[in-house]
């Protein structure tokens, strides 16, 4: 099993009732936004020097309690998420911290301009941490793509490519030309290679599109539901579980990871509280939206197109965030002391069976101590018992599993595809 | 208005393996109108007024208004839809063409114009885009959704509603959608313009007629100005109370401007 730390690193100190910003989103209809177009003036460097460096004594914290990794993920132009490169944050992890992996949530490969100088990073990081890198790659929100100028209808095109180019990279020996559809580069032969060989593992992260899916199972990379309930999960796991057939191996649980808000605290009283601190903007982990910046045009899947048409019109509801109680009652949300946790988190493996389980302990306006008693009580009580539960269950992650990192990189006599 | 006029036929031309759509109407000298980036509502009282005098031709762009999208989603950027649209009045055999672009429409026409001007007799452009404006913006709709892109072309709101209605049937949605999605592939940045274009129109000696809606919030009139200067046989109206649908909204004015002009050549 393996177990990750994840705080999304909000700026928490935004003046939330200041910066209130509704926009028109069709005729007589407005909605309210956090992302994109809530200016930056709002943004106090003071406290986020104060805030980067409270984070990183906290992963340092992390990485001395026992948990397995820290994920980092990346969004831009929003007060959700203050880490708009995770390459930077990498770097100083492989650093700072000893043993932990540091697990790349991910990417944004379509709004990268240079995937060459992205595998270039990825290998500096992997080298200097001694070989604690995993990788991971999105398509990247459609604010990424917009605030990135990368043009949404070539999303999925430059996605599939730029992974290509990166791992051609990572795995050819230099100097070799790629002239794709979207990048060109008339010599690729970066004077860096990752430490892990063939390459750094992959995981994919991502919120159950069916595409995503297919593709992380026909790569063989484990795919991570992002705030998934038992029932999206499963459905991921049906959908992958016939692709990985259909490409000629077995998807067990070291395919599969979540992620799920998990914070601890003393008393229950004390984690109800700090529960409903982390809840900040309704809970929005992509932040509140205009449907067309979270959407943009030729962005979706063709499967929604006619539920996207309506929903950009303004004539359907946009989804909104599940409720604490909800996020309580579906298991995506656990809050309490320790006990209580870890009794949840069981529920959770039974249901889900997964060999990466990654914690959102902290995140909204959560405090640095508070966060580190989390951590701390999470290292001394959470994670030994998840650990045990996790090896009676037959719960193993990638790297126990030693399977191999890619498709292309598992023997072709291993492979049995069925269908 | 006779009823020859106001009769009109519809097929679908082959083309580079694709298909486009095209109304055509009216007797006389040809004329084609080549609509906005945000398809067509069909037959208008613009056309009808022109096929009094001309035979008036409305194709959709390649990839736009049912004309077979996946087929044209090779092309790559606006002058492959300019070299399109030249490659249809060779096929229809057409020359001494009076070629009207509307908006986006207006933008291709120039780019046709700056290949090879021969096929044409004049130009009028209304409203279009293509130049990069000095001061102001070219309303970006990839920021909203299709319907407040499509209302934001009229001055006068109750214009789009007495042709869409005060909320447009899905199809009306669905066909935003698929036009915006290509107008993304070929024309997301730079955005509706081309730094070349300007210098290229230097070149092109065909009479012009810029027409711009005075409250032209899609393209702004300072950009009238930069196509006037930028086309040596040219010159600018400005139509007042009149937004960027020019040929919805004032129609009758329109048509005038285009018949006067055409009496002048």
């Amino acid at each position: 099993m393996e177990l990750i730390y994840f705080t999304e690193q909000p700026m928490a100190t935004y003046p939330e009732e200041d910066a209130k910003l509704e926009v028109p989103i069709g005729p007589g209809k407005t909605q309210r936004v956090t992302s994109l177009m809530l200016s930056n003036k709002y943004f106090d460097p003071v406290s986020g020097s104060r805030l980067y460096n409270e984070r990183l004594e906290e992963y340092v914290l992390v990485d001395e309690v026992g948990f397995d990794g820290i994920m980092l993920n990346e969004h831009h132009t929003a007060p959700f998420c203050m880490s708009p490169r995770i390459n930077v944050f990498g770097s100083i992890l492989a650093a700072i911290t000893k043993r932990v992996k540091i697990v790349m949530h991910g990417n944004p490969l379509p709004v990268v301009d240079s995937p060459v100088h992205l595998s270039e990073e990825l290998s500096m990081i992997d080298m200097i941490s001694k070989g604690r890198l995993v990788s991971g790659f999105v398509r990247g929100g459609g604010v990424e793509n917009i605030q990135a100028n990368q043009n949404p209808v070539f999303n999925r095109e430059r996605f599939d490519e730029a992974h290509d180019l990166v791992i051609k990279t990572w795995t050819t020996p230099g100097p070799f030309r790629w002239e794709g559809k979207h990048f060109q580069f008339r010599v690729v032969n970066p004077w860096t290679a990752p430490l892990q060989k063939p390459h750094p593992r992959i995981w994919i992260p991502g919120v159950a599109s069916k595409e995503t899916v297919v593709w992380a199972a026909e790569h063989r990379y484990p795919y991570v539901g992002l705030g998934t309930n038992f029932d999206l999960s499963q459905k991921i796991k049906d959908i992958y579980r016939e692709a990985a057939r259909r490409v000629g191996y077995e998807a067990g649980p070291e395919q599969f990871g979540q992620l799920l808000q998990c914070h601890v605290a003393e008393t229950e009283e004390r984690a109800e509280r700090n529960a409903q601190e982390f809840m900040w903007m309704a809970g929005e982990f992509t932040g509140l939206n205009h449907p067309i910046w979270g959407t943009p045009t030729g962005y979706g899947s063709p499967s929604n197109r006619k539920s996207y048409i309506e929903i950009a019109a303004g004539r359907r509801p946009m989804n909104r965030p599940p409720s604490m109680n909800q996020r309580r009652l579906e298991r995506t949300f656990i809050w309490g002391t320790p006990d209580r946790v870890v009794e949840q988190l069981k529920v959770v493996l039974d249901n889900n069976r997964v060999g990466i389980l990654c914690l959102w302990a902290n995140d909204g306006r959560i405090d640095h101590e508070n966060s580190k008693t989390c951590i701390r009580l999470m290292g001394q009580e959470v994670l030994p018992a998840i650990r045990e539960y996790a090896k009676e269950l037959g719960l193993v992650g990638p790297f126990e599993a030693n399977t191999p990192v890619s498709l292309a990189e598992t023997p072709k006599e291993e492979l049995q595809p069925v269908g | 208005m006779t009823l020859a006029a106001e009769a009109w036929t519809e097929e679908r031309v082959e083309l580079f393996g694709g298909q486009l759509h095209l109304l055509k109407g009216g007797q006389g000298d040809p004329l084609v109108v080549l609509p906005r980036d945000n398809g067509y509502p069909g037959w208008q009282p613009f056309h009808s007024i022109l096929a009094e005098r001309f035979t008036v031709y409305v194709p959709s762009h390649p990839g736009y208004h049912n004309s077979d999208g996946p087929a044209w989603s090779w092309l790559a950027n606006v002058r492959d839809l300019a070299i399109v649209h030249r490659r249809l009045l060779r096929t229809l055999g057409l020359d001494s063409v009076t070629l009207v672009g509307l908006g986006f429409g207006g933008w291709l026409a120039a780019e046709m114009a700056t290949m090879d001007e021969r096929p044409f007799k004049s130009l009028v452009l209304v409203g279009p885009m293509g130049i990069q404006p000095a001061e102001g913006e070219i309303f970006d709709q990839f920021l909203v959704n299709t319907e407040t892109y499509a209302r934001a072309s009229y001055h006068d709101e109750a214009n789009f509603e007495a042709v869409y209605g005060a909320e447009p049937e899905f199809e009306y949605l669905e066909n935003w959608e698929s036009d915006r999605e290509m107008t993304s592939r070929i024309g997301w940045k730079p955005y509706m313009y081309n730094r070349t274009l300007p210098g290229l129109l230097g070149g092109v000696s065909v009479p012009t007629l810029v027409v711009w809606g005075r409250q032209d919030r899609i393209v702004p009139l300072e950009c009238g100005g930069l196509y006037a200067d930028a086309l040596p046989n040219s010159r600018l109206e400005v139509l007042e109370a009149c937004g960027h649908a020019v040929d919805i909204e004032k129609p009758n004015e329109l048509a005038k401007l285009v018949l006067t002009f055409a009496k002048t050549l």
